[in-house]
């Protein structure tokens, strides 16, 4: 009974205000629909960055020669990397820990179909196993083999801007090109990535290592060995397991003298990622003080409600309505304003997420939805409590004087 | 909500002449002051007479027995209101003991008076005091509402007390639609629902013109008729001369206290109208 009334003496009193009661629930809406639709922008930056990591092939690790950036790859103290050292990971490390090895070699050269030339951005030797590691799908066509490698055959796999440049519409698969000089069968085209920094992925030229070594860079040492651990969590084992042979095989005793580096997408990207964490942190920050405002809004409003009705206070205490009863009824009147502004925060905020923002595709976190709509309601009773308390400690006699 | 027992007391049912001993009184004020600033400043608006031992306030003496139409009147500042507010517990004496119906509202607690204003008092006010924006019926249901009562019995007790006043067929209006006269006999009716030992009414009729007077003054008459004591304050004299027992109040002190009429009677308005008692 007292339960219902109370909220229709709440739903009385804020539908007398209409205007005032709407530009309150404003402030609490802002507030919510900020903290919805920010944390999803950030959410959405952060979700877009892990998909790119995935793109990268998550587990992938790049070795490369050289203590540091810069000179250590001129330096003659600095020994190369080999298929040696490829061979000797494939074959000695832990199979927990390392799925696959392939060794790189990159060359430049200028590819020929028919009087079409065009130079690819690289031109990739390596083994079969390159294309899972670095997560490179052939969509048309095929990979080239293992036997391929062996016996050095000249197939090539284009990536996807490399072929449109040189065959434009047509089907490449089947056709010969001539890379240096050399002429090349090509087998697969390389399904498109898209660019997600300076240089285009798609714009390489895959073929067998012994093949690129023969027309190109010679049979002495390689630029990189790419090697796939064997799942995304083992990427710190094959790590150290990667150290402990290419040590070996180099010869090395003390780890922090290696004459090699080698680098995870996933440590590059999760750097970027805590930075958009950051980001989302900061922008959660500001959405929270908007809702805060929101709430003192509340107060604002609910203090002059009070001062406006001291007199209607008077009159009900005089009828004998109990401390309770006033102090439930202006805490409705508080709550319902945060409850309904909240519920409106949330529609907008849910419905504002569908739009692209600043480039980037918000992705809502349901716990943030929650999360708002419970701290904005929590807001409303905290803020709608001062003045509430205040209405129902007024004297009866005081209220009733108050014009 | 809790609710909390009051004592309990006789029934407020009408007064029978042929009654051997008397009521308890509802209403016995013993040396009752108050005063309000401190130290030179302080204004006694309730004193009494002086005591002559000390020369300081002695403070007000005053039964009103049950069925009593007593009329306080004053010119301003003379305490009248003072008074009314301490009767109807709104405010809270300085110095003295006030028993209504038997119990020492000095040793309440605030929902002990509220519960008390809800089920002891009705009032009804110079400036009516409606609740605004409330329609007729809800207003009367209020009192009910913080008493606790069902809404089915609610809306019955609240239609009686309308239709008592003459209002039933209004109780849909809000304060706005209805006229100076019509919301003083809604607050007449909010005042009665809860059937309370005391009508406290201040200057019911200051707002109204004569018509309406007539109308509210012979509503509280019929009140007092069927037993409901009633403290009504004036300073027109005309209004008075429908009470039972006049006081004069001056600068916080009673100086003269007249019986017009038998407590177990007719109020002398119906009395001379001829009604019988």
């Amino acid at each position: 009974m007292i339960l219902w009334q109370t909220l229709r003496f709440a739903a009385g009193g804020l539908v007398a205000n209409k205007v005032r009661s709407a530009l309150t629930m404003l402030g609490v809406l802002i507030g919510v629909a900020s903290v919805i639709l920010l944390l999803a922008v950030g959410n959405g930056s952060s979700v877009a960055v892990k998909e790119s990591i995935t793109s990268l092939g998550t587990n992938s690790l790049t070795v490369t020669s050289g203590s540091s950036f810069g000179g250590a790859r001129s330096a003659s103290s600095a020994k190369k990397l080999t298929v040696a050292d490829a061979k000797a990971l494939a074959t000695e490390a832990d199979p927990h820990a390392v799925r696959s090895v392939a060794p790189v070699v990159t060359a430049a050269g200028t590819a020929l179909n028919g009087d079409i030339s065009y130079s690819p951005g690289s031109i990739v030797g390596t083994y079969p196993a390159y294309f899972e590691t670095a997560n490179q799908k052939v969509e048309h066509g095929e990979y080239f083999t293992q036997d391929d490698v062996l016996a050095s055959r000249k197939v090539a796999v284009l990536g996807a801007t490399t072929a449109k440049q040189l065959f434009a519409t047509a089907d490449p698969v089947g056709r010969q090109i001539v890379v240096g000089g050399t002429p090349f069968t090509v087998v697969g085209v390389l399904r498109a990535k898209g660019g997600t920094g300076f240089t285009d992925p798609d714009d390489v030229l895959v073929a067998p290592l012994p093949t690129v070594q023969n027309a190109f860079t010679g049979f002495g040492s390689v630029n990189q060995i790419m090697v796939q651990a064997a799942s995304a969590d083992s990427t710190a084992q094959a790590q150290s397991e990667i150290t402990r042979i290419l040590l070996g095989t180099h010869a090395i005793a003390d780890p922090t003298k290696a004459d090699f580096r080698i680098s995870s997408q996933t440590s590059l990207l999760s750097a970027r990622e805590s930075t958009t964490k950051t980001f989302t942190v900061l922008l959660g920050a500001v959405a929270a003080i908007s809702l805060l405002v929101g709430g003192i809004g509340i107060t604002n409003i609910m203090l002059v409600t009070v001062t406006e009705r001291t007199r209607e206070i008077g009159i009900r205490k005089a009828l004998g309505a109990p401390r309770g009863v006033i102090l439930g009824q202006f805490l409705t009147e508080a709550t319902l304003l945060s409850v309904v502004g909240a519920g409106l925060g949330v529609l907008a905020g849910i419905a504002g997420s569908h739009f692209r923002i600043v480039g980037i595709e918000p992705v809502v976190i349901p716990e943030s939805v929650l999360g708002a709509f419970g701290i904005a309601v929590a807001i409303g009773l905290f803020f709608g409590s001062y003045p509430a308390n205040r209405a129902a400690s007024l004297r009866p006699i005081d209220a009733l004087r108050h014009e | 909500m809790a609710r909390r027992a009051l004592p309990a007391r006789p029934g407020p049912g009408p007064v029978r002449p042929d009654r051997p001993d008397t009521p308890p009184p509802v209403i016995r004020i013993r040396r009752l002051t108050k005063s309000y600033g401190h130290g030179d400043a302080t204004v006694h608006a309730l004193r009494g007479p002086d005591d002559p031992a000390t020369g300081g306030p002695l403070g007000v003496d005053l039964d009103i027995e049950q069925g009593d139409f007593v009329a306080v009147m004053g010119s301003s500042g003379s305490g009248k209101s003072t008074l009314m507010n301490i009767l109807g517990c709104l405010d809270v004496p300085t110095g003295g003991r006030y028993l209504l119906d038997g119990i020492d509202v000095g040793h309440l607690d605030e929902g002990q008076l509220a519960l008390v204003r809800n089920r002891k008092i009705g009032f009804v006010f110079q400036s009516f005091n409606l609740v605004p924006r409330t329609t007729a019926l809800a207003q009367v249901e209020l009192p009910l509402a913080y008493a606790g009562v069902r809404a089915a019995e609610r809306r019955r007790r609240a239609l009686a007390a309308l239709s008592l006043v003459g209002l039933a067929e209004r109780s849909g209006h809000r304060p706005n639609e209805l006229s100076g006269g019509q919301q003083q006999r809604v607050a007449v009716a909010r005042a009665l629902v809860t059937a309370p030992a005391m009508l406290l009414a201040d200057e019911p009729t200051g707002n109204l013109d004569s018509r309406s007077t007539e109308e509210v003054l012979g509503l509280i008459d019929g009140l007092n008729a069927t037993g409901r004591t009633v403290v009504l304050i004036t300073h027109e004299d005309e209004v008075a001369r429908h009470a039972k027992r006049v006081l004069r109040l001056v600068d916080g002190m009673i100086v003269s206290d007249l019986r017009q009429a038998p407590v177990d009677g007719p109020p002398p308005a119906l009395h001379r109208a001829g009604v019988p008692a």
